[in-house]
């Protein structure tokens, strides 16, 4: 088969034959008050004096400071505001430069998901989701938008994931990975039972403040051990929602980790699948090996790559994974944001690449 | 091949200029009235190093001990923020076995450009490359 | 399997049967509180005694203690493996009070227990030093305290603690290691000063054993960015019951990130792995892995070392049945270094005594 490269489309990799689908770009309003319009009175009065209060202490920013300003890539920076701000800006550095057919908002801060106050949190929520919509998905076709919910709040979470889930510009669920309890506790299983419902999948971003130490040994000093535990969160919540029995609760239900890395996601199954059987008669709800569970309900995505010494010791990672659960991801406009062209080595046989630049996201998001 | 920039003037010192030249994309930088040159394409997954932000050199002999110098003379990535030496192009991380392709760079009379084939002015001074 | 000829196995738990047993080893103070504030007892969470994980059924006594004598001990590990030389490593709580003073007497005391209950009464055994983890002072004090013995042949704090462990404020402890060329071990297990995930606590035991996988992670992260290897670089840490596998994904991750902000951490001015390979060393169990030759020898490679692996029955806790057992795919030349040579290199106050 010809393959014609996209004159258009000049940073399209060769390889995306089944599509180009990034999973995970992120957004941010002009300013906050971009939610002033989907907010109520009382809501924007909180929004523009308390602020949004996420468990830790600064009132601006993040305590460990990132590598570049909003941890963003120099040249994503608009003449007039912040990257991910400026709809036609992002379409031209990312959508148009790279060819994406599909492109998955995954809003962060600000949006006060795992907000100190449950109802504001609410409330933003909802507001985040309607801009969503009118500066994104409404005007660029090519774009989805995540249901961004209230996580520790599950009612009103169900009840947002309800409200949207009909709508086919909503493609998921978006939740932080540091949430205050781990995921599986049943705390959260009215978020499950409304995803699995409306059928759509939940979506785990790298982040949030769980308002415990960033470690099971207490905070670390560095940013460079912060990402270094964007993995460990999620370990902790993968190895939750097996034992906690939420993938055999809910076995519709499926969940892609984002930006949480995946090279340790072999080790994570096989230390559940070897000590499950010890363990039987504490959990007997879990009836299926862990790594199984695991191969059929957790998708990952790509970014940031893992960049072993060695081509095959990825090789061996993604085989583990399966080549079918690995969705490619620029984390746009982000520093460690990973280029299609380059970050989705060659060495990996073409076929599969095909399968992580866009096809393994079709099957999952039904696009 | 031998490649004019542009006047001394074009470049002030702590600037740099993005250049293309015998199908290279090349970095020129002014680190206070010396010139260097680098290949703009990061070796890692190509980002544009003109694009990327200057800082000084932070090294330490000793945990909780820091020397800062050579303020400007290090270009990081705009994407994965790896280090480049300005006068060197090697990384900070593995010097022996990263870098970036460093071209020679110097700084000519307009006189002596005169019998290329670009116009110059006598009187000026010029950046030249060898890309 | 056999194991090789002059196999040592550097990670065993002798549980202590309860507080009165340390009571001949405490000052008056601290004996009398036992009785008179009702003190319970220091068995954790971690490893719940009756916990079948804690203690594999065919080693639980019926009418004593599990692993609470030198004579299980022989009957049901070092006779029938021979093992020539076996690391004990007490995982009583000690280090889980609060109190300061009272952790370091308790912590004292254990290892005094220790010493008179098991390496007194048998000459193939060798001890950690339990450190007391929240004062750096009282851990230094123990070390000088305990070096003089050679048969305490490393020191070890729990994986969990309040603070991360490569923190300046336990460089003191690390300092005084190296002085007396001990190793520092590193168990699995928490202090529960914090939960046992950063996303709160678990609901089941099989969360709070599962977690010790990030434990180790976030651990080494610490010791490797805030620089403990740069400053000791002699310093030679042991995992102890970490699950091995987690470690090259990890480690490629970390060394990924510290390539864009090695700014931050100047003083690292190494690849991390490389860090790794010559200072950190693991035991090889549990190794969560697929018991299949193919997957082990590809982690094998991705850890690229054989020096790393040091073999270990973790007695009494539950991680195989049966006779000792290597994960398949290991070769008698790699199984005998992981069961003699790396041992010998790590602990070199083994390799000063003579083998039985």
């Amino acid at each position: 088969m010809n393959v014609i490269r996209p004159q258009s489309a000049p940073g399209r990799p060769l390889a995306a034959t089944q599509g180009l689908i990034d999973v995970d770009i992120h957004p941010r309003p002009r300013s906050l008050h971009d939610y002033d319009p989907f907010l109520s009175a009382e809501m924007r009065q909180r929004l523009h004096t308390f602020g949004i209060r996420p468990r830790h202490g600064f009132v601006k920013g993040t305590p460990y400071f990132k590598s570049q300003p909003l941890a963003c890539r120099r040249d994503a920076w608009p003449e007039n505001g912040t990257p991910a701000s400026d709809l036609d800006f992002v379409a031209r550095q990312h959508l148009d430069f790279h060819g994406i057919d599909i492109g998955v908002l995954n809003p962060l801060q600000p949006t006060a998901q795992g907000d100190q106050n449950n109802p504001f949190s609410v409330a933003m929520a909802h507001a985040v989701n309607e801009l969503q919509l009118a500066a994104w998905v409404d005007r660029e076709s090519r774009l989805k938008a995540s249901i961004v919910v209230p996580y520790e709040d599950p009612e009103a979470s169900a009840r947002e994931i309800r409200r949207r889930g009909g709508d086919a510009r909503f493609c998921q669920v978006l939740i932080m990975s540091r949430t205050s309890h781990p995921l599986g506790n049943p705390k959260y299983w009215p978020i499950f039972e409304a995803a699995e419902e409306v059928g759509l999948p939940i979506a785990i971003h790298a982040f949030g403040y769980s308002g415990w130490a960033m470690t099971n040994g207490g905070w670390p000093s560095f940013y460079i051990e912060e990402v270094s535990e964007h993995a460990t969160s999620c370990q902790s919540l993968v190895n939750s929602l097996v034992l906690e029995g939420v993938l055999e609760r809910f076995p519709r239900l499926r969940f892609i980790l984002i930006e949480c890395g995946f090279g340790w996601l072999p080790s994570v199954a096989w230390r559940l699948d070897k000590h499950w059987p010890t363990l039987k008669d504490e959990i007997p709800h879990i009836k299926r090996a862990p790594s199984e569970q695991i191969r059929e309900q957790i998708w990952v995505s790509t970014q940031p790559i893992e960049e072993p010494p060695r081509p095959e010791q990825l090789l061996d990672c993604m085989s583990w994974i399966g080549w079918d659960k690995i969705l490619y991801a620029s984390d746009y406009p982000h520093w460690d944001f990973d280029d299609p062209r380059t970050a989705i080595p060659s060495f990996i046989p073409e076929a599969h690449r095909a399968a992580i630049y866009g096809g393994n996201a079709r099957k999952l998001y039904g696009f | 091949m031998r490649h004019v920039v542009g006047t001394v003037a074009d470049i002030p010192p702590g600037e740099r200029r993005l250049i293309e030249a015998d199908g290279k994309r090349v970095v020129v930088f002014n680190l206070g009235g010396e010139f260097f040159a680098l290949s703009d394409r990061c070796p890692h997954q190509g980002g544009s190093l003109a694009l990327g932000p200057v800082m000084g050199l932070v090294e330490s002999p000793c945990p909780g001990e820091y020397s800062y110098g050579r303020a400007g003379e290090i270009i990081r990535c705009p994407w994965h923020a790896w280090e480049f030496d300005i006068r060197t192009g090697k990384s900070r991380f593995d010097p022996r076995r990263m870098k970036v392709r460093a071209f020679p760079a110097c700084v000519e009379k307009g006189e002596t450009l005169q019998a290329e084939t670009f116009p110059v002015r006598v009187e000026e001074d010029y950046v030249v490359v060898e890309v | 399997m056999d194991l090789p000829q002059g196999s040592i196995d550097v990670d065993l738990h002798p549980m202590v049967p309860g507080l009165s047993a340390l009571a001949p080893y405490l000052a008056p103070l601290w004996r009398d509180q036992i009785a008179l504030r009702g003190m319970e007892g220091f068995d954790t969470q971690s490893y719940p005694p009756n916990s079948p994980k804690s203690v594999r059924a065919d080693w639980r006594p019926h009418a004593a203690w599990p692993a609470s004598s030198v004579e299980l001990l022989r009957e049901q590990v070092l006779e029938p493996w021979g093992v020539a030389r076996g690391i004990v490593t007490p995982l009583y709580g000690v280090q889980l009070v609060f109190n300061e003073d009272m952790a370091h007497a308790f912590t004292s005391a254990l290892n005094d227990w220790t010493r008179a209950e098991w390496l007194e009464a048998d000459p193939r055994l060798a001890a950690s030093i339990i450190l007391p983890m929240f004062n750096p002072e009282h851990a230094v004090a123990e070390i000088e305290r305990c070096a003089p013995d050679p048969r305490f042949v490393q020191a070890m704090v729990l994986v969990m603690g309040e603070t991360p462990l490569g923190r300046r404020h336990n460089w003191p402890m690390f300092e005084a290691l190296v002085r007396h060329g001990l190793p520092l071990a590193i168990h699995a297990g928490s202090c529960y000063r914090n939960p046992v995930t950063s996303l709160g606590w678990p609901s089941w035991y099989a969360e709070d054993y599962a977690a010790n996988q990030q434990a180790f992670q976030s651990t080494l992260a610490s010791l490797i960015t805030e620089g403990v290897f740069v400053k000791f670089p002699t310093l030679k840490v042991v995992l102890l019951e970490s699950g091995v596998s987690w470690l090259p994904a990890f480690m490629w991750r970390l060394t990924k990130g510290w390539k864009g902000v090695r700014f931050e951490v100047p003083w690292l001015d190494r690849n991390p792995f490389d860090v790794v390979r010559e200072n950190v060393r693991l035991s090889i169990q549990p190794f969560d892995a697929p018991d299949d030759a193919d997957t082990v020898r590809r982690v094998m490679d991705h850890l690229g070392s054989d020096e790393m692996l040091l073999w270990s029955s973790d007695w009494p806790h539950w991680q195989f049945d049966g006779p000792p057992r290597l994960p398949p795919g290991i070769d008698a030349g790699l199984a005998r270094k992981i069961c003699v040579d790396n041992a010998l290199s790590t602990y070199t106050r083994l390799a000063m005594e003579t083998v039985r």
